[in-house]
């Protein structure tokens, strides 16, 4: 019995790859251990501390660009949190600018009209062979070069454009903007109801309803209503300069924009040849046909060639908002306070924990990319062919 | 069969590889003699301190104990290749073994000397945290600084003592982080800070290359206490004293008036510690496993603390330091080296 079952093991293709895999996989374990031991043995004998206590200490500096409350006498752990807000911050606005812009680019190329659709070409093919690290250098310098804060540029009222940021007025909410909220939020989901027996009705007697117009007046004219009604329960309040900056409003640092220029006009050049890709994959008969039937070019465009198009474009686009995460580590060339500059540079430099910290910082990467992948894959599925066609 | 027994050879082969890289290392000392040059941490380029010069040649104050170093060890200064650290990376290019010592306008404190396996052997200038600001702002004292936004150097102490003092005093300010000082020095031109804060070593030798340095004032508020001295792996202690004792060499030239240029006639001195520090009367180098003629070498191709320090930061560099409290203790400053002997 037992030497059949070696031999098994041996001369059975399926146990024997089984076998052989195992072992690796058990290797492969044991290197990783033997590595992990090794170095924290020398940390040991260098006399260098390890372990993850620091995260409590109180960091010691103050971070400028930051969505959450912090001050020097919050903890690292606190730090870690303000660089991931960041780092989240620019991706979503990035990858949201970056498809919009690479969306209209993609269409452009494909226009009839020679000069913009030759502006589309050179625009990919100067950004997309240019490193993003020296565009993000290049759009940061030019916004160092605006004019400094006392010859702050007034755009319009209370919009002051400087070297140190776009300072804007910031909203007050006093006591009744909840309801007008409310009321927004209502009217959308009245607006998707709508839209459903619209279409219901649409699909039953052919008649077409101007869905769209119905429903932004909707979701537009309800909130301003309420607004009125509940007395205007919103206040600005101006920038003001005083002494060295200005006092009170929002700003956007040039941190900020820097690097949202820089990675979504990178980032978008690649998105607009997905989708080029994309709307040349769809074959010339499906537009043809549509054409046939009476479509107008705008509908062909957005019943017939887009929803195929995006199952192209939607895989390779995933991987542009990924590229565009992750690039989003170059923050630290320009001094934007993501986590690698934040809390993977300072707090790094501050407690030594290079190991720890430098781990952190490549699993929150790592966590944020499959997320990305896993709401992508999710879409991507609800694109694809239904049924058994 | 074979295939999983080559692939098993392999896979030990790799794991005994990397065993023996992450072994341990030999004294310091010997792995310098055995390669035949020093590796000395510098800055990327601080004018004064540790940069470059139109030669290409590395100069400064903390170049000039690298070059002391090299003199002990191989009786020639001129054996030392620099490594350019930035303030992000110095302690682990040190920790690692890259570098042999770390001379770098680096501050010693607690944490860095304990906790992050270092040893800080001395101090070869004694800096304070300053503030520096355009003349046209009008300011005259930090304390006016409330709301200012202020470019710093990160991974430094600086940026917790500015937490502090801004803290302390009430006031609130942006920060502005920058990753090296000559991005600081862009940043500030272009007026995206009003203030620029390091050092105050630092920000005179920055100031030094503006385009009119007279327009930029440094303030008159030291907001904390900057002992900058080199740096060596914590645990070899032989190399900690040769390092130590070659800057300490310098200090003592100084306050026993050898220079580079009369050295070869001190050593018909009749002073006793004169003659000790030059090795005349023998012994000394041997306890620190050099040659006795050691401090010689330093103080005939280095110089001694002033020479160094009048060459490359003194007031009539274009940096323009006074020596402050990096006189000697005799002329009223903390420079302070233990007896030779």
């Amino acid at each position: 019995m037992e030497s059949y079952f070696v031999r098994k093991l041996i001369f059975d293709e399926k146990s024997r790859s089984l076998l052989i895999q195992t072992l690796v996989i058990g290797l492969f374990a044991l290197f990783i251990y033997l590595i992990a031991q090794q170095t924290a043995y020398n940390l040991e004998k260098r006399g260098i501390s390890s372990g993850f206590d620091f995260l409590n200490i109180s960091a010691g500096y103050d971070i400028s660009i930051r969505l959450i409350p912090f001050t020097s006498e919050d903890t690292h752990l606190r730090a870690y949190f303000v660089g991931l807000l960041n780092t989240l911050m620019i991706a979503v606005c990035g990858c949201f600018l970056a498809t919009i812009m690479g969306f209209l680019v993609g269409v452009i190329r494909l226009s009839s009209n020679w000069l913009f659709r030759n502006i589309a070409y050179v625009y990919v093919e100067f950004t997309r062979n240019v490193p993003v690290l020296l565009q993000i250098i290049l759009y940061y310098s030019i916004l160092l070069h605006l004019p400094k804060i006392k010859q702050a540029i007034e755009i319009f009222d209370g919009f002051f454009l400087t070297n140190r940021g776009f300072f804007t007025p910031s909203p007050i909410f006093k006591e009744g903007f909840s309801i007008v909220l409310c009321s927004f939020i209502v009217a959308i989901i009245v607006s998707i109801f709508i839209k459903r027996i619209l279409k219901k009705k649409q699909e039953q007697t052919g008649k077409q309803y101007p869905i769209f117009y119905i429903n932004s007046a909707l979701i537009i004219l309800t909130p301003i209503l309420f607004y009125y009604i509940m007395g205007r329960p919103l206040e600005f309040d101006t920038p003001v300069l005083k002494g060295f900056n200005f006092k009170g409003g929002m700003v956007i640092r040039p941190e900020f924009l820097g690097m949202l220029f820089g990675l979504s006009i990178y980032t978008a050049a690649f998105i607009s040849e997905t989708v080029r890709s994309g709307i040349i994959a769809v074959s010339k008969g499906q537009r043809e046909a549509s054409q046939a039937l009476g479509l107008k070019n705008n509908l062909v465009m957005r019943l017939i060639v887009i929803p195929q198009a995006l199952r192209v474009i939607i895989p390779p686009l995933t991987s542009q908002y990924l590229n565009l995460t992750k690039n989003s580590s170059l923050g630290i060339a320009i001094g934007y306070a993501d986590l690698v500059h934040g809390f993977g540079g300072i707090s790094l430099n501050q407690t030594g924990r290079a190991i720890e910290i430098m781990l952190m910082v490549m699993l929150t990467y790592l966590t944020i990319s499959l997320t990305i992948s896993l709401f992508m894959n999710i879409y991507n599925k609800s694109v694809q062919f239904k049924g058994n066609a | 069969m074979t295939k999983i027994k080559s692939l098993f050879i392999s896979l030990l082969l790799i794991l005994g590889v990397s065993t023996a890289i992450a072994g341990s290392h030999g004294s310091t000392h010997d792995l310098v003699k055995e390669r035949g040059k020093l590796m000395c941490g510098s800055n990327t380029g601080l004018a004064g301190f540790g940069a470059p010069n139109d030669a290409g040649v590395w100069e400064g104050i903390d170049v000039d104990v690298c070059r002391a170093v090299a003199a002990a060890v191989f009786g020639d200064a001129s054996k030392v290749e620099y490594v350019p650290t930035t303030s992000k990376v110095r302690f682990t290019v040190l920790q690692s073994g890259e570098i042999d010592m770390l001379s770098r306008n680096t501050t010693w404190t607690l944490s860095r000397d304990v906790d992050l396996g270092l040893e800080f052997v001395g101090v070869n200038y004694y800096d304070g945290q300053g503030f520096m600001v355009s003349k046209d702002l009008g300011v005259s004292s930090a304390m006016e600084l409330d709301g200012a936004s202020v470019c710093i150097q990160v991974g430094t102490t600086t940026e917790m003592n500015l937490a502090d003092f801004f803290k302390a005093n009430g006031m609130s300010y942006e920060s502005v982080p920058v990753e090296t000082n000559s991005e600081a020095d862009a940043a500030y031109t272009a007026g995206r800070c009003d203030v620029y804060t390091t050092d105050a070593s630092g920000l005179y030798a920055s100031r030094a290359g503006y385009p009119d340095p007279s327009a930029h004032v440094v303030l008159p508020e030291i907001v904390s206490k900057e002992p900058l001295g080199p740096a060596v792996r914590h645990g070899d202690s032989e190399w900690a004293d040769i390092v130590r004792w070659s800057l300490n060499a310098m200090i003592i030239g100084e306050e026993l008036g050898i220079t580079s240029g009369n050295v070869d006639e001190m050593k018909s001195s009749n002073n006793p510690e004169v003659l000790r520090l030059l090795g005349v009367d023998a012994g000394y180098g041997a306890m620190l496993g050099l040659s006795d003629d050691w401090a010689y070498n330093i103080l005939s191709q280095v110089g001694n603390y002033s020479e160094s320090f009048e060459k490359h930061i003194g007031p009539n560099t274009p940096i323009n330091i006074q020596r402050g409290l990096n006189a000697l203790y005799k002329d009223g400053g903390i420079l302070y080296a233990p007896p030779f002997r």
